[in-house]
């Protein structure tokens, strides 16, 4: 495990979060630090040890796909930042000559 | 006496003996919150309509012959949950303002069995951190001293029932969310195996961790809450389809023929003198009131904390992709659909939210993927393993909740060194166990006001709530720190 070397930047950038020049210097700091800590899982042997996603034995659990009532369309669009009409208004997502 | 200083059982039998009615205990909450919530900051938003509408509701139905397991029980809801109509705002920025559009399932649980919802509770910013130091909408005191944190991140909903500003609350836990604030503000906090309770309307911080539970402040109403919350539903896909054995019913009263692990590697001789004396007396008592005491060893459970901060971390990175400021909560317009997001995001969390966003990412970026996230996945197995076989000489687990009492505001400035706040609870969530802590003595730190309340942490296997419940029962009344002081005195600035 390679650690003290995190390109915070970059990584802001895949979890799209602004931040200023300064807080990129703070945060790649920390989280050196915390690589540190967390290098000590290298000792651990886990050669043919299975990954754990969850501990309980639940796979593919299914329902029957019956139409039923879903929450009301008035009450969810309240809470959007931008409405207009039955709609959620967001930027354009897709360019012009896209 | 005020219901808000009696305990959970004792009410719901009041307002069903009509001795008393929900409508006056409703009113007596909003009383005690308006005397003490000003000094102590349990709660973000108080609910008082709400709780009258439902005490009305609840007296209704005992006038009409229905009997209510929680008729009438004040109950304090951390804000990570929502419930119709109600300010839900994880201590955020980016959902300050949000109106929940629907109700929990373990809320709502309780609502239909009496309980009368005062209000939403401070937390750490989407429940990560240790002190309730990381909200980003309030402050939270510690009830026994001012001047200390309650622990977090559940730190509102265990204030308000240790300032005796609601008698059960609900938290949530993650890696010690519950137990660790319990231990800080000496009352009991018991997460349940993963997957007993409906994480329905909880909003996701870590979602194969995540577990709601019941704060309060006796071992048996902890189970009367959980007997009413737990059990399969049909919007959590991720609950257990297993018969849930009623806990109330399995209390026991001493731990004749119970043998007790105590963990080898959490050797009490790390922690402060007077804090390893409350422990050590603490496995006597269990050994005085019958129990069996067998050393265990969990190998790996060092491991824990660094497991939990490359998995947790994660999965909140994926979880906290929601909040782009399109649908609800914050918006923050850019020059594009990109910069929106990223200047959305930049503003609406704070750093420890920004912190955990970015060791998760990392974590699960190309390249580190196998060398972070997967090796913890695999040592996620080996911790759980390790549970497994200790469990094989004993029933439960007994040891301390948290290294030491609560501990001042800004102690602990450095990241890491609040992360380590969790060493003791973190192995029992990263293998899913149920979990508790339960009041066991007090200690008086270099500057402490007076002595602070700490916590025995017991685990049990998987699903053995029953089990768990019935031997911390046995060990609360067998030593009394519970009941003795369940309402710690507030400095006189705040009853005066």
């Amino acid at each position: 495990m390679a650690s003290g070397e995190i390109d915070v930047a970059y990584v802001a950038k895949l979890a799209r979060l602004a931040l200023t020049p300064a807080e990129i210097e703070k945060f790649g700091a920390q989280l050196a630090t915390l690589l540190d800590q967390v290098d000590v899982l290298s000792r651990l042997p886990v050669d043919g040890v299975s990954a754990t996603a969850q501990v309980i034995p639940q796979t593919n659990v299914a329902r029957d796909d019956e139409p039923r009532p879903s929450l009301d369309r008035e009450t969810v669009l309240r809470a959007a930042p931008q409405r207009e009409g039955a709609y959620f208004r967001v930027p354009r997502i897709i360019g012009e000559d896209a | 006496m005020n219901p808000l200083d009696r305990t959970a059982a004792d009410v719901a039998r009041a307002v069903n003996a009509g001795e008393t009615s929900a409508a006056a205990v409703a009113a007596a909450a909003h009383a005690r919150i308006a005397e003490r919530d000003p000094a102590v900051g349990a709660y973000l938003a108080e609910t008082a309509d709400l709780a009258r509408e439902h005490a009305a509701r609840v007296d209704a139905r005992v006038r009409a012959g229905e009997r209510l397991p929680l008729a009438g029980v004040p109950l304090a809801i951390k804000d990570n949950m929502c419930v119709a109509g109600t300010l839900t705002t994880c201590a955020s920025r980016i959902l300050e303002g949000w109106i929940a559009p629907y109700t929990a399932t373990a809320v709502q649980r309780l609502l239909d069995a009496g309980a009368l919802p005062l209000g939403k509770t401070n937390m750490d910013e989407f429940a990560m951190g240790s002190s309730c130091e990381n909200s980003a909408l309030g402050k939270t005191a510690n009830p026994w001293d001012l001047g200390r944190v309650p622990g977090g991140s559940s730190g509102g909903s265990v204030a308000a029932v240790a300032a005796g500003e609601a008698v059960v609350a609900l938290g949530s836990d993650t890696g010690g969310s519950i137990r660790e604030p319990a231990a800080f503000c000496g009352v009991v906090g018991f997460k349940p195996t993963y997957g007993r309770v409906s994480r329905y309307g909880l909003i996701a911080f870590a979602s194969s961790l995540d577990q709601i539970g019941p704060i309060t402040r006796t071992v048996e109403d902890a189970a009367l809450v959980y007997d009413v919350m737990a059990g399969k539903d049909p919007m959590d896909a991720t609950t257990v389809d297993l018969a849930v054995e009623p806990a109330a019913a399995g209390l026991r009263e001493d731990l004749k023929g119970v043998r007790v692990g105590i963990v080898r590697e959490f050797g009490l001789d790390k922690l402060e003198p007077d804090v390893r004396a409350v422990y050590e007396r603490a496995y006597a008592d269990l050994e005085r009131l019958g129990a069996e005491l067998v050393e265990v060893s969990l190998p790996t459970a060092d491991y824990g904390v660094a497991t939990y901060y490359l998995i947790a971390p994660a999965e909140c990175s994926s979880n906290l992709a929601r909040f782009d400021g399109m649908r609800y909560g914050l918006r923050v317009e850019g020059a594009d659909v990109g910069q929106t997001y990223e200047a959305t995001r930049a503003k609406g969390f704070g750093d420890e939210v920004k912190r955990r966003i970015l060791i998760g990412t990392y974590a699960l970026s190309s390249g580190y993927y196998d060398a972070y996230y997967v090796r913890a996945q695999k040592a996620r197995t080996l911790i759980a393993d390790d549970f497994k076989k200790a469990f094989a000489s004993c029933d439960a687990i007994a040891c301390p909740a948290a290294a030491s009492p609560a501990f001042e505001f800004a102690a602990k400035a450095d990241p890491v060194s609040m992360y380590l706040m969790d060493y003791y609870t973190i192995p029992m969530s990263l293998a899913g166990l149920p979990s508790l802590s339960v009041p066991c003595g007090y200690a008086t730190p270099p500057g402490a006001r007076g002595p602070l309340p700490l916590g025995l942490e017991l685990s049990a296997p998987l699903f053995a709530e029953r089990a768990l419940l019935g031997i911390a029962h046995a060990y609360e009344r067998g030593t009394r720190h519970a009941t003795l002081q369940a309402i710690p005195p507030l400095p006189s600035a705040v009853t005066a």
